[in-house]
């Protein structure tokens, strides 16, 4: 039992937690600008097809990130485009994002590597094991600078919880909310590319498996705050690191562990452990009034 | 006229996406007319194309009708593909425990019994998990959208869990549960449609789904409690002035949607499986295709009707381009139902150009 509670575990949960920090400070600033951000998980697998499809032929990890934030930044101009310009329901466009990105990735696979199932491995000098996972971390506190102490954060801040008065002051209501959309594209495919070319050496078909999903609720469960969203991550990955060291080691179903997340977010969505406020004017189009 | 509109936006909506996909084939170096005969051609020859046509279309109906009735309450519910796991789980449960299982039966009841008491597992179970997010929304405002999206973890792992530790066959390396009593098998249509070999599992659920149009139109535009539901969905502030409890609407909304995503399982298990087989609803999901489907559909039974058709072809016809062309895959479905759903949901994209000729006036819900 003792051993399970390690160094190992601790490095275990830094890495598990890296893929959902990079997604869910992606969707901070989607949501704090006030356009919901379902698309996380999809965002995620678009760059971790991305850069591991680039990867392969340049064999430069740093090419091949820089591609995988390219092709978020692309995903997440698309869910923008139709949330912010035709004013669709953000909740849907990011659902449709997510079933876009289950097909395109598998699609261009099938296509490139004649296996819709992943892409080919990468050697191993090849990966970037280290870099996003300190960019991770450091953008937690560069995250709270910029939306506490920057014109662009108090913008932010104010397109998502009054628009109106936002606009009245001058404030391109959609222009900010293009930035944080944008934003949250780019970051969340850096943690989808840390899955593919930094923890293993391939893309393999749906590989993020629900982090976007979990990242989302780390998004909630945080206040959508960056330091407590950090540590809400941390908590998700510390749960995901022992369920897999506890595989066949003690008989706790992993079900149970994996669970974890998803009652926590709902517990603290009822408001049962404080409270959970999201921006106020989440997911509603802004009409500029004529 | 006005069905005139109705119609035409969904089908601007599907020849953009088709458009777009034929695209992306273009740039993958294939033929889009090759692939879109393959899709299209293959769903429409009898009996196999048909019959299978309909029976991937059977829990499309049911999903889209799901999603429908929370949309007409106001509610976005992207939790049926939880509903239908936990709800196919419990009909399988039922034709285990109750079907004379050597090991895990506490009965042996007959087919007249068990049937209806595992479609109604299934039904009840399946409006138990849409109905919890529901009370949340309707006691904490918690946001349905997050919560179904929990929920459908959870279901997953629940059942999971429950297939693994309690009702695996020994030693059986698929994750699925032991086969359910033959006394809760429902019949395959090919029994009694001449012409239609019964290895085609096109099943008794497909007209239930029909039937469940039939209901929920009625349920909705025929009862006060349907009123009561649009009014809610609607206008919640004017249906609360009117009187209207919308806190029970809301519960009785999402029960009735996760219901008929918990007939799903009906399909699935009764008709087609004959046991819980773990992630059945793989690739997109039947839930997540649901939201096209009702979308496509406008919300509203009919449409269900022609657009879970619509997606149950090219599921069919994915088949065909997976084996029949060099570089499509299957994966060319899902990417097309995104694409209608975008352009669904983009609907202002085409108002814009359309609205000046009046054809594509927003209509009342």
């Amino acid at each position: 039992m003792n051993e399970l509670f390690s160094i190992g575990l601790i490095y275990s949960t830094i890495r598990t937690a890296t893929p959902l920090l990079l997604a869910a400070l992606g969707g901070l600033y989607s949501e704090r600008a006030g356009v919901i951000n379902i698309a996380l998980e999809g965002l995620m697998l678009a760059g971790a097809f991305t850069a591991a499809a680039v990867t392969h032929y340049t064999h430069n990890p740093v090419i091949g990130l820089a591609a995988g934030m390219g092709a978020g930044l692309f995903i997440a101009a698309i869910h923008a485009l139709v949330c912010i310009r035709f004013k669709a329901d953000q909740v849907v466009s990011g659902m449709a994002i997510n079933i876009l990105m289950i097909g395109v990735p598998a699609l261009l696979s099938g296509a490139l590597f004649e296996s819709t199932g992943a892409t080919p491995q990468i050697p191993l000098a090849d990966l970037l094991r280290r870099a996003p996972v300190v960019i991770a971390f450091a953008l937690v506190p560069v995250t709270w600078y910029v939306l506490y102490r920057t014109p662009f954060g108090l913008r932010l801040r104010a397109v998502g919880e009054n628009p109106e008065a936002a606009d009245a002051a001058g404030v391109s209501v959609a222009g900010v909310r293009y930035a944080g959309v944008l934003l949250s594209g780019a970051l969340a495919a850096i943690g989808g590319a840390y899955l593919s070319i930094g923890q293993s050496s391939l893309f393999t078909r749906n590989m993020t498996a629900g982090r976007g999903f979990i990242a989302l609720a780390a998004l909630i469960f945080g206040k959508w705050r960056p330091v407590q969203t950090m540590l809400a991550c941390l908590l998700f990955g510390f749960a995901e690191a022992v369920s897999i060291q506890m595989q066949g080691v003690v008989r706790i179903p992993v079900q149970f562990i994996q669970i974890v997340p998803y009652v926590l977010t709902m517990i603290v969505l009822a408001g049962f452990i404080g409270q959970s406020r999201a921006p106020r004017a989440l997911g509603i189009p802004y009409q500029k009034e004529k | 006229m006005k069905l005139l509109r109705e119609l035409l936006f969904p089908l601007i909506a599907v020849l953009a996406a088709f458009l777009v996909g034929a695209l992306i084939v273009l740039l993958i170096k294939d033929d889009p007319i090759l692939t879109y005969r393959l899709l299209i051609g293959s769903a429409l020859s009898w009996p196999d194309g048909i019959g299978y046509t309909l029976f991937y279309a059977t829990p499309l109906i049911f999903t889209g009708l799901a999603v429908a009735v929370a949309f007409r309450c106001g509610l976005l519910n992207i939790g049926a593909e939880g509903q239908l796991y936990v709800a196919a789980f419990a009909a399988a449960w039922v034709g285990i425990t109750f079907g004379g299982v050597e090991g895990k039966s506490v009965a042996n009841l007959s087919a007249w019994l068990l049937v209806p008491l595992a479609c109604l597992a299934a039904i009840l179970m399946g409006a138990l998990w849409g109905a919890i997010p529901g009370v949340l929304k309707a006691k904490t405002g918690a946001h349905e959208v997050i919560n179904t999206i929990m929920m459908n973890f959870i279901a997953l792992a629940l059942v999971s869990w429950l297939t693994q530790y309690h009702y695996k066959a020994q030693g059986d390396p698929i994750l699925q549960t032991v086969p359910t009593g033959a006394a809760a098998h429902i019949p395959r249509l090919g029994t009694f449609v001449p012409g239609l070999p019964a290895r085609i599992p096109l099943n008794i659920a497909f007209l239930l789904a029909l039937v469940a149009c039939a209901l929920v139109y009625v349920f909705l535009w025929r009862t006060k409690w349907g009123y009561e539901i649009r009014a809610t969905g609607a206008n919640p502030a004017a249906a609360e002035y009117g009187g209207i409890s919308t806190a029970r609407q809301i519960v009785l909304a999402m029960a009735v949607s996760g219901g008929l995503a918990g007939m799903v399982g009906i399909n699935e298990v009764l008709g087609y499986r004959y046991r819980y087989y773990d992630s059945f609803s793989s690739g997109v999901g039947y839930g997540f295709t649901g939201i096209a489907v009702a979308l496509l559909g406008r919300n509203h039974p009919v449409g269900v009707i022609f657009a879970a058709l619509l997606f149950g072809a090219l599921q069919r016809g994915a088949l065909f381009v997976d084996i029949f062309t060099t570089n499509v895959s299957k994966d060319l479905v899902a990417v097309l139902q995104a694409l209608v759903i975008l352009f669904v949901a983009a609907e202002a994209l085409f108002r814009g150009r359309f609205n000046r000729f009046g054809l594509l006036k927003r209509s009342k819900i």
